[in-house]
């Protein structure tokens, strides 16, 4: 029953990722791509990564596609905004998916599946949390949130020292400020720009 | 002894029925959990249409629907279904026929989907997730596309305008709405939506609305943005009719049409659940004795069956407000609606988060008491939370909770 679930989402996935590539009107690609990521989201959900399936859902789905639609209704210049592609370019981005596909199906057939399977299975973990539903069954936030602040339910991170280690919290605000003055200074780019052109039409219409 | 319920979750009590084996029950589980809440996606949608007309009528000076169905008018939303399934679907020509089409079953999907996160009562939900929040918000999020895809491919210039003017607000005002519905989740150390209402058993003061006086603001700023987000007026710029005809629904006509109102009622009655769930105490009755007194004579069942109706009427109320402020204010403008976000609501979210971190350490500090209500400390609601009265059954197969798995959350 998993099986075909998965199946389905996996069908379902792979083909509205075709659509993207194959269709050549801007937003329909965007429409696609809303299913692939969404997709994407139910195989999280399906393999007990629930917290990763919302981050997809919030940040590709509903941040990274709307900024994407938002682009492009600000820059199109035509109702309609279509892409055709030269022959030569087809080739050259067949060339480079292929690529990219044998690299991960090497990867992926690299891996040593029932090894892993076993070694998953013998790890004890520190603490259980309390849920409605076993903890095997997904449940990954709490543990998530504890790795950032330095606990870690699956082993000690710091058994000689008394103190307890700093966790994943620090890099991530680093990126996040990072982030954050990133988006600052592309904002105040844009605006001084805007001003200065604004300012070359008043004196040509000045002159 | 009082009675208990039978099992923690639907397919847990079907699987033990030998017909149906495991297969069977998710099947049925599954088939039970979506007819539920597509109920809740349906009739909430059904009377509240029925409640802005009548609500609206009143503060007009008008009666609203008196006739259909007797006395109140109350049949008046069925008798706009029926008349929005039989008028004609119209595609205009220079629209992209497959997104118009597709567009309202966007906004619908995100709208459904929505409910699957929400508990109805304690321990009443079709996903009990530890991300509830979290993923609630999220597909909330995705009803925007929705209505982006419908201005775009309308191909009319009506339309365009209100699907920009929708996605730059839906935006900047997913930034306030996400911090203020945090605020909770700090005080609560949780983002199962389950636990967050558990926490606020007990008397009303006990309601995360009392906890500090930054998330009593918190909820304030949190109604207001979901106000926006769902387009409601004052901030209904997206289809401001007097400006954009009809903004982003302009052409569309019949079930097309009414898809994104059912879905904007849904998600009306959604984000009041989630404000109700947060900051109000969820399904309990704000008086200690009543659900004491309820669980003690009759049990978990009717207990959650209270706790139901009482969510129901707290949500009911909220949606009525929602109404009542659309009727009573004017419409902003475009930059006034973005200047309150950006210059406003998010520096205030920002404070009020910042504040509600750091009270309880202030407080403690200061005055050596955790809060200046007599609530309780959230440790002893936390360490109750899974079941605060005594009336959830044993989780069957589970080993035995061992001393470490206390978190230490406080």
């Amino acid at each position: 029953m998993q099986t075909l679930i998965f199946a389905i989402y996996a069908l379902v996935a792979c083909s509205a990722a075709i659509a993207v590539v194959v269709s050549q009107n801007v937003v329909r690609m965007a429409f696609w791509l809303i299913i692939a990521l969404g997709s994407v989201a139910g195989l999280f959900f399906l393999l007990n990564a629930d917290f990763v399936g919302a981050t997809q859902l919030l940040i590709y789905v509903g941040g990274t596609v709307v900024l994407l639609i938002f682009g492009v209704m600000l820059t199109a210049s035509g109702p309609m905004l279509t892409i055709k592609s030269a022959p030569g370019e087809v080739v050259l981005g067949g060339l480079a998916g292929l690529a990219v596909l044998g690299m991960l199906v090497y990867a992926t057939l690299g891996v040593d599946w029932s090894a892993n399977r076993a070694k998953l299975a013998s790890k004890q973990s520190v603490a259980e949390t309390q849920s409605f539903r076993s903890p095997e069954e997904g449940q990954s936030v709490r543990k998530l949130g504890s790795a950032l602040l330095g606990v870690r339910f699956d082993k000690d991170l710091n058994t000689d020292r008394k103190s307890l280690s700093t966790g994943y919290l620090l890099p991530f605000e680093i990126i996040s400020v990072h982030l954050l003055v990133v988006l600052v200074g592309a904002s105040y780019l844009a605006r001084t720009k805007r001003r200065r052109a604004g300012m070359v039409a008043a004196e040509t219409a000045a002159g | 002894m009082t009675p208990q319920l039978a099992a923690r979750t639907l397919e847990e009590y079907l699987s033990r029925w030998d017909k149906l084996g495991p297969t069977g029950a998710m099947i049925v589980a599954a088939i039970v959990h979506t007819t539920l809440v597509g109920l809740f996606f349906g009739l909430p949608a059904f009377a509240f249409i029925w409640a802005e007309r009548k609500v609206s009528g009143r503060i007009q000076d008008r009666l609203g629907p008196t006739r259909t169905g007797g006395r109140f008018g109350w049949l008046q939303s069925l008798a706009d279904g029926i008349k929005l399934v039989s008028k004609e679907d119209l595609v205009p020509k220079a629209a992209d026929a497959m997104l118009f089409r597709v567009a309202p079953y966007i906004v619908v999907v995100a709208a459904f989907a929505a409910f699957m996160v929400i508990p109805f009562s304690d321990g009443w939900t079709s996903q009990a997730l530890e991300v509830g929040l979290f993923l609630g918000l999220a597909i909330l999020s995705l009803e925007v596309l929705g209505i982006i895809f419908a201005g775009y491919s309308s191909g009319s210039k009506w339309s365009l305008f209100g699907g920009m003017r929708e996605a730059a607000q839906m935006v900047s005002y997913e930034v306030p709405l996400g911090i203020t519905a945090v605020i909770p989740a700090i005080a609560a150390g949780s983002l199962n939506l389950n636990e967050i209402a558990n926490m606020q058993s007990g008397w009303f003061w006990n309601w995360f609305f009392f906890h500090d006086p930054f998330t009593c603001i918190a909820f304030l700023v949190f109604f207001t943005v979901t106000l926006a987000s769902n387009k409601r007026a004052p901030f209904d710029l997206a289809e401001a009719e007097s400006e954009l005809v009809g903004g982003f629904h302009t052409e569309y006509s019949g079930m097309r049409w009414s898809f994104f109102f059912l879905a904007e009622y849904a998600a009306m009655f959604f984000v009041s659940m989630l404000g109700i769930l947060l900051f109000m105490g969820g399904w309990w009755t704000g008086i200690a004795p009543i659900d004491q007194a309820v669980a003690d004579t009759l049990g978990g069942y009717p207990l959650r069956v209270l706790g139901f109706l009482v969510l129901m009427v707290k949500s009911g109320i909220l949606v009525t407000v929602q109404i009542w402020v659309r009727w009573t204010l004017p419409r902003l403008r475009i930059d006034q609606v973005m200047t309150t976000c950006l210059k406003y609501l998010v520096p205030i979210s920002c404070f009020l988060f910042l504040g509600a971190t750091i009270w309880p350490f202030a407080l403690l500090k200061l005055t050596g008491q955790p809060s200046l209500l007599p609530t309780e400390p959230i440790g002893a609601r936390v360490a109750r939370s899974a079941d605060p009265l005594g009336t959830s059954p044993q989780p069957p197969r589970r080993s035995p909770v061992r001393a470490s798995a206390q978190e230490g959350g406080e």
